[in-house]
Formats: C-alpha cells, sequence, structure tokens
C-alpha cells in the first residue's frame, strides 16, 4: 500500500509533465525554450527517483516515526539506534531539529534542509514536493528523551574522544538499562581517560537503573563507589532511586548518599556566595549611577530607574540594527550598546538636569516629587514607543549557559555582570580621583561657592556630574537587559533597592555603595533559602531600619567639615 | 470616519496610544447619534503599571471586537461605544475606576480585569451597583457571584488536568512536584487545591516543595538551584508554576542559564503565555510545558480568521493572541447574544438570559455559560517551540464544564454554584440543602 501510493504519485506526475512537455514542444518557440529546458530536468529527475530510490518499499523500521502516538515515535528512534540504521543519526538529528517532516497523506518521510529536501530514507534530493503537504514530526518530552539516548548510543563510538565523552554524560542524566551491553563494549576499547570516566559513570548509572535485573552484588557495589566518587546531584539521585537493592548494596548506597550530602552542603556555601555576589553585582551597578546623583551632588533622582530602563531599551535598538547588518552577531551589538547606551542616558541627563533639576537646587521635596514626575512620563513615552510588551534582547552564545568550578556552578551571563560591575567601579572611581573633571566635581560638591571663586564654572560641572550618573544608569541597563525583562517597567523595580544601597553604604562614598550592594546580595541569598523569597526580603528591610536607626550615615559616612553644612 | 469607528470616553491618565482612536471618535458622533443612543461597554484593564503587559492587550482585543460588532449594526439597532478606564495595575483604584463605570458612565457591561486581588477588589462594587463583570483569565476558582461572569478556566479546566498530564506516562509520570508561584491569591489557592488533590493521588506531602517569591522577582539563581536539588532524589521531579506577569522571564532565563531542560524538570506554568514567551528567547525552553484553554498555534478556520483580523486591527503582523483574548471573544459575543436575546439591556435580565448561551469558541468547540457562571472549556497541554509558540502535545477528549467550587478542599467539597431559580445561590451546600452565604461566599 505504501508503496503503491508513493508510486503512483510520482509515475502520476511523471506523466503529467511529459504530457505538458509533448504541448510545449509542440508550440515550440524560443521564448518558451527556458521552460522546455525546466521539463526536461524535472523528467529526468523524477524518472531518475523512480527508478533509483523511492519506489523500493518503505523502510518498516521508519513507519513508527509517522505513527500519531509519541510512544511509537519514540520507540521507533530507540531502535533506529539499536539496530544502527544506516541512517539513523541524519533521521534522528533531523527529527531533533524539527527538520524532519512527513506527508499528511501516504508514506514517506522528508529532511528539508538549507540546501533542499531529501529522501530520509535514502539521502536522495527530492524535488516538486508541496510543502503545504507536509507536516512536521513533532516531539514531546518522552521522544526528546528517546532522541537524546538514540544520539549518545551513536556518538559512543565517535572518532572523537570529546563526542564519545559528552554522549557517556548524556547517558549518566537518562540512564537506561539497555545501554548496558553498548556501554560495556565500548568501555573495553575506550583509550581516553576522560571519556573513560564518563562511560564508568554511565554504566554504572545504568547498572543501578531499574530494569538492570540479574547483577551481581559486587558489580553493583562497584556502581554505587563509582557513584559515590563522583558526588554530584545527579550521582545522589541515582543512588537514591535504586530499585529493590540488596541490604549490602543499600547500605553502601546509604553511606555514599551521606558522604555526598556532606560534600554537596559545603559547595552549596560557595555557591551562595556566588549568588549574592551576583546579586551583589546587580545590585551594585544599579546603584552606582545614584551614588553619583544622589551621593555626590545630593540629587534625589526617582527616574534614575527609567535611566535604567531606556538603556536598556538603546541595547535593544542597539541590537536589532548589528544583527541586521550582520547576523548572528548579538554580542557585537551588546558590546556597541556599551558606549551608545552610556551616551544616550549621560546626554538625556545632562537636558534633565539643564531643563527641570538646576531650578530645583536645595528643595529636596520638589525635586523628588518633579523626578517621580519625570519618571512617569519617561515609563509612558517608552510604552506608547515601543508597546507595553517586552522587547527581546538577545544573550550572546558566550553569556549562556553555565561553567563547573568543583561543585560550584557559575552562570556565565551573571559572571560577565559580576566583571562589568566591577570594571564600571573602578572607571568611576579613577574618573572622581584621577581626572580634572573628577577634582572639580568633588569641589563643587564639597563647597560650591569656594569651587566657583576658584573659577570653575560650577553649573557645566553640575550639568556633567548628573549626565554621568545617568551615564552610568545606562550601563546598568546594558547589564540588566541580560537578565530580566526589557520592559517600561523595568526601572521600578531598582529604583528603591538603589536608594536602600547607597543610603545603607554611606551617602558620597563609591566604596560604601560596594560594600553596601554586597553585604546586602549576600545577605539576601544567605536568608532566602532559609525563610523564602517573600520573608527574606522583609527581614533584609528591618535590618537595614534598624541600622539605619543606629548609624544614620550608613556604612561609611564621609568625615569631614564638607559634611557638617 | 466611518461610523463604525469604536467611539472611545477617554478617562484617567496617559493614555496616549488612545490619542488616535479619540481623535477619530471626536469627528463621529453626530452620525451615531442618528442610529440611536450608544450602548457603553466599560474596559477595566491596567494600561499602566505591572500589569500593563499582559492586560494592554486585552483592551486592544475588545476595542477590536466593539468595533466589529459595530460594523455589523452594533446590538439593538444602537452603537457600542467602549469606555475605557486605567486602574494603573492599583488593586484598590480598581473599585474605584469600577464604581465610576457603573454609576458615572452606567454601563452595560464591564469586561476587565487580571489578577484575582483586582476582581475581589471590584467584587463588593458590582454586587453592591449590581453590574455586570466578564473575568477573562484563569484564576483560583472558590468563587461564584452573580454579577461576574468568569470565561477563563476554573482549577478542574487547567490546574487539575495540566497535574494529571504530569502524572501520565506522557507528561514523565511525575512522583515528586514543586508548587513555585508568586505571592498573592491566585498561587496560594491554586496550590491548597493541588496539595490536597496530590494527596489523593498518592503524592507524600515530602514529595511536595512549596516556594513563594514576590510579585516582580528578578533574581532566581537561589530558587532555581533549590529547585534542582529538590529534583535530585532520585525521583521524577516536575515544576507546577503559578509564577505570575513579569516574573517569568528571569526564571525561564536561570533555568535555561542553569541547564534544567524540559526532560529533566518540566516546567508546567499556569500564566504563561504567548504573550509572555515574546520577551525571551525560547531555544533553551523549548518542551517547556503550559496548560491553557487555547493557543495560537491551534489551526481552525475560526482561529485563523481572528488571528487575521487582529493583525489588521493592530496593524502589527507577528502580533500573538493568547488565551484570555479568546476568553473576552468568547465572554463579549454570549453578552451579545443575551442581549439580542432578551431584547434589553437591563442588567438582571442580561444576567438571568446569560445562562444557556451557546458560542463557539476559537479551536473548534461550543462554550455554554452554566448556571455557575463558569463556561465549557477544552484543555490543552502545549509544548514551548523554538519560535515561541506552542504545540499542542496533549488534549481532554471532551469540553470540561467549570467548577466554581473545589471538591478537593473540604470546606467546598459540597458546594455548587447555581444562579437559577429556584436555588439562585453562589455557595448552595447540596448535603444541608441551603444556600450557605449570602452572595457569592
Amino acid at each position: 500500500m505504501g508503496k503503491e501510493g508513493r508510486c503512483s504519485f510520482l509515475k502520476k506526475r511523471t506523466k503529467k509533465l511529459l504530457f505538458l512537455r509533448s504541448r510545449a514542444v509542440a508550440r515550440v518557440s524560443d521564448r518558451r525554450r527556458g521552460a522546455l529546458l525546466f521539463f526536461k530536468k524535472e523528467v529526468l529527475a523524477l524518472l531518475f527517483l523512480l527508478f533509483i530510490s523511492p519506489c523500493h518499499a518503505e523502510d518498516p523500521a521508519l513507519a513508527g516515526l509517522r505513527a500519531p502516538d509519541y510512544d511509537s515515535v519514540a520507540a521507533t528512534v530507540t531502535d533506529l539506534a539499536a539496530h544502527r540504521h544506516p541512517r539513523a543519526r541524519a533521521i534522528i538529528t533531523a527529527l531533533r531539529d524539527g527538520t524532519l517532516y512527513a506527508p499528511d497523506e501516504g508514506p514517506g518521510l522528508y529532511i528539508l534542509g538549507p540546501a533542499g529536501t531529501t529522501d530520509a530514507a535514502t539521502g536522495a534530493p527530492v524535488s516538486g514536493l508541496d510543502p503545504d503537504s507536509l507536516s512536521k514530526v513533532q516531539q514531546n518530552n518522552r521522544v526528546r528523551i528517546a532522541v537524546a539516548g538514540a544520539l549518545a548510543l551513536l556518538d559512543l563510538s565517535a572518532p572523537d574522544a570529546a563526542t564519545r565523552r559528552e554522549a557517556a554524560e548524556a547517558m549518566v542524566a537518562h540512564p537506561d538499562s539497555g545501554l548496558l551491553p553498548a556501554l560495556t563494549t565500548a568501555l573495553a576499547q575506550e583509550t581516553d581517560p576522560p571519556a573513560h570516566a564518563a562511560m564508568v559513570l554511565a554504566r554504572a548509572a545504568a547498572l543501578l537503573s531499574s530494569g538492570a535485573s540479574g547483577q551481581s552484588q559486587q558489580a553493583q557495589l562497584d556502581a554505587v563507589a563509582a557513584l559515590r566518587g563522583e558526588g554530584n546531584q545527579q550521582a545522589r539521585a541515582i543512588l537514591l532511586g535504586i530499585p529493590n537493592p540488596p541490604p549490602a548494596v543499600r547500605d553502601a548506597a546509604r553511606s555514599a548518599i551521606a558522604a555526598i550530602d556532606l560534600q554537596l552542603r559545603l559547595w552549596s556555601v560557595g555557591q551562595g556566595v556566588f549568588y549574592g555576589a551576583s546579586l551583589g553585582s546587580v545590585l551594585l551597578i544599579a546603584a552606582l549611577g545614584l551614588a553619583i546623583t544622589f551621593g555626590v551632588m545630593g540629587v534625589i533622582n526617582m527616574a534614575h530607574g527609567e535611566l535604567m530602563m531606556i538603556g536598556a531599551y538603546v541595547t535593544w535598538l542597539v541590537q536589532g540594527a548589528t544583527t541586521a547588518a550582520w547576523p548572528g552577531q548579538a554580542g557585537l551589538g551588546l558590546a556597541l550598546s556599551v558606549p551608545a547606551a552610556f551616551l544616550a542616558c549621560g546626554a538625556l541627563g545632562i537636558a534633565i538636569e539643564r531643563g527641570l533639576i538646576r531650578f530645583l537646587y536645595g528643595r529636596p521635596l520638589e525635586t523628588l516629587l518633579a523626578t517621580w514626575g519625570l519618571s512617569l512620563v519617561l515609563q509612558q513615552a517608552v510604552r506608547s514607543l515601543f508597546g507595553p510588551t517586552n522587547v527581546s534582547v538577545i544573550t550572546p552564545a558566550f553569556m549562556s549557559g553555565a561553567v563547573k568550578l568543583g561543585g560550584i556552578e557559575i552562570t556565565l551571563n551573571r559572571l560577565v555582570i559580576i566583571v562589568f560591575a566591577a570594571v564600571v567601579m573602578l572607571a568611576l572611581t579613577a574618573l572622581l580621583r584621577l581626572t580634572p573633571l573628577g577634582l572639580q566635581m568633588r569641589a563643587v560638591t564639597q563647597n560650591r561657592r569656594m569651587a566657583a571663586l576658584m573659577g570653575i564654572r560650577t553649573p557645566r560641572v553640575d550639568a556633567l556630574t548628573f549626565g554621568l550618573g545617568s551615564g552610568v544608569a545606562g550601563l546598568a541597563g546594558v547589564a540588566i537587559s541580560q537578565i530580566d525583562n526589557v520592559s517600561p517597567n523595568l526601572g521600578q523595580g531598582y529604583i528603591i533597592d538603589s536608594f536602600m544601597v547607597v543610603v545603607f553604604g554611606g551617602v558620597g562614598n563609591l566604596w560604601g555603595t560596594l560594600a553596601g550592594a554586597l553585604s546586602l546580595g549576600i545577605a539576601n541569598k544567605i536568608l532566602e533559602p532559609l525563610a523564602g523569597a517573600v520573608l527574606a526580603k522583609i527581614i533584609v528591610l528591618v535590618l537595614i531600619i534598624l541600622f539605619i536607626q543606629r548609624r544614620p550615615r550608613g556604612l561609611f559616612p564621609l568625615r569631614g567639615r564638607a559634611v557638617e553644612s | 470616519m466611518s461610523n463604525d469607528t469604536p467611539m472611545i470616553s477617554r478617562r484617567g491618565f496617559g493614555q496616549l496610544s488612545l490619542a488616535a482612536a479619540a481623535a477619530a471618535a471626536a469627528v463621529t458622533p453626530a452620525l451615531a447619534a442618528e442610529k440611536g443612543e450608544p450602548i457603553k461597554i466599560g474596559i477595566l484593564h491596567s494600561l499602566s503599571g505591572t500589569m500593563a503587559i499582559s492586560e494592554t492587550t486585552l483592551k486592544d482585543v475588545m476595542l477590536m471586537l466593539i468595533a466589529e460588532q459595530n460594523k455589523k449594526g452594533g446590538v439593538l439597532g444602537r452603537p457600542l461605544e467602549a469606555v475605557v478606564v486605567d486602574p494603573a495595575s492599583n488593586w484598590p483604584l480598581f473599585a474605584e475606576k469600577a464604581r465610576e463605570l457603573l454609576s458615572v458612565d452606567k454601563v452595560a457591561a464591564v469586561f476587565g480585569c487580571w489578577t484575582s486581588v483586582s476582581r475581589k477588589s471590584v467584587l463588593p462594587v458590582f454586587e453592591e451597583l449590581n453590574g455586570i463583570l466578564f473575568y477573562p483569565v484563569q484564576y483560583e476558582g472558590q468563587e461564584c457571584s452573580r454579577n461576574v461572569f468568569y470565561t477563563g478556566a476554573a482549577p478542574n479546566q487547567q490546574a487539575i488536568p495540566a497535574v494529571d498530564y504530569l502524572l501520565s506516562a506522557d507528561g514523565g509520570s511525575a512522583t515528586r512536584f514543586v508548587l513555585a508561584g508568586t505571592d498573592y491569591v491566585y498561587p496560594r489557592t491554586t496550590n491548597q487545591i493541588l496539595q490536597a488533590y496530590l494527596g489523593t493521588k498518592g503524592i507524600k506531602p515530602a514529595d511536595i516543595m512549596v516556594n513563594y517569591t514576590p510579585f516582580g522577582q528578578s533574581d532566581w539563581q537561589g530558587i532555581v538551584s533549590q529547585i534542582k536539588a529538590f529534583g535530585s532524589a532520585g525521583k521524577k521531579t516536575a515544576v507546577v508554576s503559578t509564577v505570575n506577569g513579569d516574573a517569568n522571564v528571569p526564571f525561564y532565563k536561570e533555568l535555561g542559564n542553569q541547564g534544567i531542560k524540559s526532560t529533566d524538570i518540566p516546567v508546567m506554568a499556569f500564566s504563561v503565555g504567548e504573550e509572555e514567551l515574546a520577551g525571551i528567547d525560547t531555544k533553551p525552553l523549548v518542551g517547556q510545558l503550559a496548560a491553557w484553554n487555547y493557543f495560537e498555534s491551534i489551526k481552525t478556520p475560526a482561529n485563523k480568521a481572528f488571528i487575521k483580523q487582529w493583525h489588521a486591527f493592530t496593524k502589527k503582523p507577528k502580533r500573538t493572541t493568547n488565551d484570555p483574548m479568546e476568553a473576552h471573544y468568547i465572554g463579549f459575543n454570549m453578552w451579545v447574544q443575551a442581549v439580542q436575546k432578551a431584547g434589553t439591556i437591563d442588567h438582571d435580565t442580561v444576567i438571568d438570559t446569560l445562562i444557556g448561551i451557546k458560542q463557539p469558541n476559537l479551536t473548534g468547540g461550543v462554550a455554554t455559560m452554566l448556571p455557575n457562571h463558569h463556561i465549557t472549556k477544552p484543555v490543552y497541554i502545549g509544548e514551548i517551540q523554538d519560535n515561541g509558540q506552542f504545540n499542542v502535545v496533549w488534549k481532554t477528549p471532551d469540553l470540561v464544564p467549570g467548577k466554581a467550587w473545589s471538591p478537593y478542599v473540604a470546606e467546598t467539597r459540597n458546594l455548587i454554584g447555581d444562579w437559577r431559580k429556584p436555588i439562585d445561590c453562589g455557595n448552595y451546600d447540596t448535603v444541608a440543602k441551603r444556600c450557605v452565604g449570602t452572595k457569592h461566599g
């Protein structure tokens, strides 16, 4: 039936083309010669297909991939790999990547690659198929697990040692007793030490999984020992799930779990510090701009969060423009958006200072209300321009995923933000300490009249200082676009935390801001697993209130006569 | 401008996006008046603040539906006029704006609210002034007001089938559950129901981890690693997420970063739709799950037409559609049918007429308004695809009628809602044979 349907389709198509060609030949003219050539080509291709490949009986091993239920698809995938079907890798990879298609009616499977359509069963190119008559072979999580297992099995004998190691690692994640024979064979031939170690683990996991019956007690004990040596959460999960272990194995597993738990607890302290440092670095970069405008200048800028939001939107715009020009260069867009966001937000900051804030110096309450109003205006302006929904800033590949450092998992986007915050912090300190502009800024904020008498143009310095703080807020927006929503509401989530950090750290002191951000971050992350996220936030807030009661000037208060005035 | 332009009374602050439509409206009153006085429809969705991301779309879809109805000649020979207010994601402001719509504008019906706190905030107003509210979002149930029509899913139309799927072989036969939610009434009530339900399925309390986070949580590192640790107990673990709004994007980003794949620990979300996914790169999330009664990817002629109409109305060929939009589509058309059947917009008559009204939904079924003011819905489980859409991997064989009261919570086991005579009660105790509370309970 399958064979007939397919053959009749090709035969009909060939017949029709031949008929059309004969008509074309009958009325041939120079204009039609091109069309004629096309006919000739397609007829030849179809005849080729008719005689060479597709009219062989369809491979029964593949029929299950067209089944409407995921069970059959998953079972077929596993079978293809287990029986080393010659096209197994191509078909399973296509299934994984969503390029495997089946016709809505009749047999056959096709791979729709970028280079053209091929017959999945043979790899021969196919033409003349109507894409609307094809549907993608769908996957669910069961099929995905089968696909990962099948590809791992195929990769176990790959020529490249790293591929073999990755295959063995994938098998640890989904242990399957059916893989035992293949693993035993591969293990005997393996010469690369890391790949060998991974295979020992994979074999141990498979040996202890459900379905692996009739294993000797010694083999099971060896497997437990291998997993104990690995000492991670995956190993722990496998050890906890051993089905009906004999007493000796159970005891060994218990002591192994206890050892792993102890190890994991030690690592989790380090992990907590990393999380805390990471949250701290986000708080730091969000608060640094405020440490300039509020800390150094004393302006309560409620629109600080919105400047960050605009920085994030600048990132989105710049990345959109660069990926349009050079597709796939998300990292370049992100790098370019650092200066772009700084300049855009800095310019906006100068405009805000010149247009609004300079009329309100010395009137903190009016400043607060005016900048709060400004924050609403900016939010709604962005909402009207770009819509209320999130926009998608792409995380470049080098910032996705995580690396393992012992038992600590370090997520790369967080690591980049920690480094970025540190660089901005150092650059800002250097600017304030080492440049003439920094000197003027400090002079103006410490004693405005004296600075003016020395010939410093104080209004210009005010504008530049506010612009600097705003530019740094823009930089924070670039960083935050990598971890949070980019929407008009972005700023609201950070404004309170930013003020908290600056006040807690000590107004007017960058190092105080650093200490404040890190201690708040780490305190939050230590409390979170103990008290839950909601309560942890409340506890931190209460602690800060108590602390400010005792020391109103924060961790590192500025000292000197300037403060007293 | 033709007279089928939706007319808009502008209220509140900063609805810049409506300025153009309002300008158009200013040209038309003379034309409209000839056809009789317009019927006012209230739209009570946040257009600013944290919920604007979700609710602005619902305001737009209502404007589209009203414009479409006006093209067909309005209702009872009168044009419809949208009254848009902005409660600004501020729960008490919802009550104020609802009062304004009902007592100042005298609207015939209100379509609005997203979060359950906002619904709870306007409930007393609607009951006091005898208004009609169509509430389009999946919610926690345990409520049945005479003045509210719940066109979103009740727990038995979303949460329970979703958990059934996770327990099934296709869903991975999970035996350990993380219930993660935002800290407010919907996740807390849903999780209470789910805990009771999982108990009846033989899941021990030790195998259930409940975690709440504040609104707008952006740092998920610790919680995701807690979930990961909880999942390493040798049992298949699944996450049921009632995390709401903005917090979802950083949550999913962190899941992707810490390498939690759907094949290891599947995450089943109740509040993540096409709209929420628009802000993230979904490649690391492929295979994560969501349970809804509608997906944009479902191919039916009605849905195709709706999507086409939506793109034409918003002039954005890529704007997504989602589940609450379908709920408004159903609710609005049910209201139109009821008004046409009753021949009046009188609130009491329309409330009584609405029960039993049938309206085809967008995915090939028929929604019926039940006596408890909930509707019948199909339940779909979708998997996130790399293009930000969902692929349906499972659906209920039949339409599921919405249950207001959960049979898995001891106090409400015997309660039903039935607003027909002679029961005429939102929380009728079927054992004691009496109405427990006065209004909604």
